[in-house]
C-alpha cells in the first residue's frame, strides 16, 4: 500500500536532511505507528504519501501508484483515496458536525443523495450519534476529534493518516480515539499514525516504526515505544 | 460539479471583505466607462472623418468688389481670366473634379444652410459671397500644392481649405480620446491591484475551507472557480455601473457635441451597445485572470 524505496528529502535551505535513505512497506489493513521525536521526520514521512513533498532521492508508490510519475492535476484523485487527521482537528467553526463531515464530499462533487446517506452512517461509526447539529465549539476536544476522523473516513480511503491524533486529548479520552481507529482499521483501512504518546503505543502492541534524525532505527511489529523514552 | 455550492462559496467571499469588493466595482466601473468613452470618441472621429473626407473641397474664392485682398483692386476678373483658372485648376495632377458655383447660387446655398437661424440668412446679400470654383482633390492631403499655385492668380481672392478646419475639430475629439484612454490606462491598472488584493485576502480568509479541499481531494477547478468567480462578478457588477454611466456619456458628451457642431455625425446606440458589450467583456476576462494568477501565487495546490 505504501512503499518508500531509499527516499531521501532536503528542504531547501536546510543543509540537514529530513528524511534520509528511507525504506519502508506497509501492506494493505495494517497499523502502524511512526514514532520518534520532534524533527525526527515523521510529518516530512506524511507528507511525502500525500505528495505535498517531492522526494530529493528515491521512489514512493502509494496504493499502486508511482508518486514520481503523479502529474499534477492527479494529485487530487491521489488524496481522495487518503484520509487525514490532525492534532488540531481543523474543523470549519462555521459548520455543524453534520455540514463538515458533509464538506469533504461536496468539494469533490459527490451528489446530494449519497452524501445524505453516508454522512449519518460515517457519525455513527466514530460515535457521535445524535450530534450531528452541534457546532464544533460545543463539543469536547475528543468529540471534535472525532468529526475529524469522520470527516477524514466518509469517502472510505484506503489509508487514514494521523498526525498526533491524541496530541490535544486527555489520557482517558485517547483511548477512545484509538477505538474509532482501531475500527476504521479493522474495516481494511491502512492506517499510520504518528505520536508521541508512549502509553497509546505500549497499549495497542501495533508494528511500530522508529525515526531518528531522518533515519529508520526502529521496525517492529508487534512494539512499544521505545526504550529511550522510558517505554520498557 | 455542485452549482449551489460554488455559489454559496463565492458569496461568502464577496461578503467577508465586502468594502473590498465595492472599492473594486467602482474602479472597474470608472475605468470600463472611461475606456468605452475612449472607444466611442475614437468612432466619433472615424465615423466623422470617414463621412467629411468624402465631402470637404478647397474653395477658390474670386475677387469681387468687397474684397479686403488688395491684390484684387476690389475688381472682380473678367470672363477671360475665370476661363484661365478653371483650365488652370482642370490641369492640376491632384484635382479631381472642379465646380464653378455663381455668387447667385452660393446666396441661395447659405440661406439653405442657415434657415434654421433666421437672424443670419436674412442679413445675408446676394454678392456677399463671391464667384468660385469648388475643388474636389484626388487625395485631400494635397491641398497645399493647390492653395500655392492658386494664392498667386490674378483674381483669386482667397482660398480656403475646409479640411484645416475638419483637422481643429477631430484635434479636440482626437485630444479628449487620448485623456479617456490614458486615465482609463491608469485605473485598469489600479483595478488589476485590487483584484489581485480583493483575491489575495479572500484567499486568506478562507485558507482553512481551501486547505481541507486540498486534503481531501476536491480538484484545483473546484478550489479555484470560486475565487475566480467572485473576481469575474465584481468584474461584472462594475460592467453594469460602466454601462450606465456609458449611456449618459453617449446622450450628454456625443449628444451635445453633435447639437452644436455640424461635423460631428451621430454615433447610432448599436455602436454604444457594442462598445458597452466589448468593454463589460473586457472587465469581466480582466478581473477574472487576474484573480486567477493571484491563486496562483497565493493558494497552494
Amino acid at each position: 500500500m505504501i512503499h518508500f524505496d531509499n527516499v531521501t528529502k532536503v528542504y531547501s535551505h536546510q543543509s540537514r536532511p529530513a528524511l534520509q535513505g528511507v525504506n519502508v512497506a506497509v501492506e494493505k489493513g495494517e497499523f502502524v505507528f511512526l514514532v520518534g521525536p520532534s524533527g525526527s521526520g515523521k510529518s516530512t514521512f506524511l507528507r511525502l504519501i500525500l505528495k505535498e513533498e517531492r522526494p530529493t532521492q528515491g521512489g514512493i508508490q502509494v496504493a499502486g501508484k508511482d508518486l514520481s510519475r503523479l502529474t499534477n492535476w492527479k494529485i487530487p484523485h491521489l488524496r481522495r483515496r487518503i484520509g487525514c487527521v490532525f492534532q488540531d482537528f481543523r474543523l470549519l467553526p462555521n459548520k455543524n458536525v453534520y455540514e463538515n463531515v458533509a464538506f469533504a464530499l461536496e468539494v469533490i462533487g459527490k451528489p446530494r443523495r449519497f452524501i445524505r446517506k453516508v454522512v449519518p452512517e460515517v457519525i455513527d461509526l466514530v460515535g457521535l450519534e445524535g450530534k450531528s447539529h452541534r457546532m464544533p465549539d460545543e463539543l469536547s476536544g475528543g468529540e471534535q476529534q472525532r468529526v475529524a476522523i469522520a470527516r477524514a473516513f466518509v469517502n472510505r480511503p484506503m489509508i487514514l493518516l494521523a498526525d498526533e491524533p491524541t496530541g490535544n486529548i486527555d489520557p482517558a479520552t485517547s483511548i477512545g480515539i484509538m477505538k474509532v481507529l482501531d475500527r476504521i482499521n479493522r474495516t481494511g483501512t491502512t492506517v499510520v499514525m504518528a505520536t508521541h504518546d508512549a502509553a497509546i503505543v505500549d497499549a495497542f502492541r501495533k508494528r511500530v516504526v522508529e525515526l531518528e534524525d531522518g533515519r529508520v532505527v526502529r521496525d517492529q511489529s508487534r512494539g512499544v515505544y521505545g526504550q529511550a523514552y522510558g517505554g520498557v | 460539479m455542485r452549482v449551489q455550492f460554488v455559489l454559496q462559496e463565492i458569496w461568502i467571499g464577496l461578503r467577508r471583505n465586502l468594502t473590498m469588493t465595492i472599492a473594486l466595482v467602482v474602479t472597474v466601473a470608472i475605468a470600463m466607462a472611461l475606456f468605452g468613452t475612449g472607444v466611442l470618441l475614437k468612432m466619433q472621429v472615424d465615423k466623422s472623418n470617414n463621412y467629411w473626407s468624402n465631402k470637404v473641397e478647397v474653395s477658390i474664392y474670386l475677387c469681387n468688389k468687397l474684397s479686403a485682398n488688395p491684390a484684387c483692386k476690389k475688381a472682380a476678373p473678367t470672363a477671360e481670366q475665370k476661363g484661365e483658372i478653371q483650365k488652370q485648376l482642370e490641369g492640376m495632377s491632384q484635382v479631381a473634379k472642379v465646380t464653378p458655383e455663381t455668387a447667385e447660387q452660393a446666396f441661395q446655398r447659405a440661406k439653405e444652410q442657415f434657415k434654421d437661424s433666421p437672424g443670419i440668412a436674412g442679413s445675408i446679400q446676394p454678392g456677399d459671397i463671391p464667384d468660385s470654383f469648388r475643388v474636389k482633390l484626388k487625395d485631400p492631403k494635397d491641398f497645399a500644392a493647390v492653395v500655392a499655385q492658386m494664392n498667386q492668380r490674378a483674381g483669386v481672392d482667397q482660398v480656403v481649405n475646409e479640411r484645416a478646419i475638419l483637422e481643429k475639430f477631430f484635434k479636440i475629439l482626437g485630444g479628449l480620446q487620448w485623456a479617456a484612454l490614458t486615465i482609463a490606462a491608469i485605473q485598469l491598472i489600479a483595478a488589476v491591484l485590487l483584484v489581485a488584493n480583493t483575491i489575495r485576502l479572500s484567499a486568506f480568509n478562507r485558507r482553512r475551507e481551501t486547505g481541507i479541499m486540498r486534503l481531501v481531494g476536491a480538484s484545483n477547478i473546484y478550489i479555484q472557480l470560486p475565487f475566480v468567480l467572485e473576481g469575474a462578478i465584481a468584474g461584472l457588477v462594475g460592467g453594469v455601473f460602466a454601462a450606465v454611466l456609458l449611456s449618459f456619456s453617449k446622450v450628454f458628451l456625443l449628444g451635445r457635441l453633435q447639437k452644436n457642431l455640424q461635423f460631428a455625425t451621430p454615433l447610432s446606440w448599436v455602436d454604444v451597445t457594442t462598445v458597452i458589450v466589448a468593454s463589460m467583456c473586457f472587465g469581466v476576462v480582466l478581473c477574472a485572470l487576474a484573480s486567477f494568477l493571484t491563486l496562483r501565487r497565493y493558494l497552494k495546490i
